[in-house]
């Protein structure tokens, strides 16, 4: 199972052995962490909801995209549910390929579309209130399309 | 029948995870307007999904379909 949503913390090495093999040059691993400070307002914890069942199937579409695109390519992702603390892992991502650029390439490319297609979501809890968070342009998700220039930095 | 499910800020509003309806028939645009009445939700800029698969405004619902309302999503 290379693709999970968990509702327990992530062993992130048990993520990365999951891509490990022979024919890697390079293993790439991105970990998502809970931000404390957002455009200066205090997060206290987040809440992170799924649809799981779905989920799990866009997190296997976005391994099958990279192997289309990035030959010999391993994808193994794991993203949390549930309550999260600042500094806590929300989601890891490792990717094996034969050569470093593809690695990072690849794995660049499944975070952004996490944020695309993926159907989870977060509850920001700050000091004075809570919010569920769309994307941060609140415009409409691109499910078929390529990550927009502007989503890049987020 | 139909099992209809709702994410996030639309779950809070509703207060349910999903209700159940016969909506078969009918298209994901028209499920919207009615439930844009009863519940008095904004889904103008929320995906739908029919059996855990993105669906557009024009695809009709069939008996049996689960469909879930995907409010723009903030994983990662």
């Amino acid at each position: 199972m290379n693709f999970e949503i968990s509702k327990d913390p992530i062993n992130i090495q048990s993520v990365i052995d999951k891509v490990v093999q022979r024919e890697a040059g390079a293993i790439t691993t991105f970990i998502g962490t809970v931000r404390e400070l957002t455009h200066g307002k205090k997060t206290l914890y987040l809440i992170y909801e799924a649809y799981e069942s779905m989920a799990v199937k866009k997190l296997e579409q976005i391994g099958t995209e990279i192997k289309e695109r990035w030959n010999g390519a391993e994808v193994a992702i794991t993203h949390r549910t549930g309550k999260l603390d600042i500094t806590d892992v929300a989601v890891v991502i490792a990717v094996s390929t034969p050569h470093r650029a593809d690695a990072y390439e690849a794995n660049r490319y499944a975070i952004e579309r996490i944020k695309e297609i993926v159907p989870i979501w977060k509850k920001e809890h700050w000091e004075d209130g809570e919010e569920w968070i769309g994307n941060q342009l609140e415009t409409v998700a691109y499910p078929k399309g390529k990550p927009e220039g502007e989503d890049l930095n987020e | 029948m139909n099992k209809i499910m709702f994410f996030a800020h639309l779950r809070d509003r509703v207060g349910e995870e999903s209700v159940t309806r016969d909506v078969s028939g009918k298209t994901i645009a028209e499920l919207k307007q009615l439930l844009e009445e009863e519940f008095g939700l904004k889904l103008d800029s929320v995906m739908a999904a029919v059996n855990e698969e993105f669906a557009s405004d024009d695809e009709v619902i069939q008996n049996g379909d689960a469909v879930a309302f995907i409010p723009p999503v903030s994983g990662g």
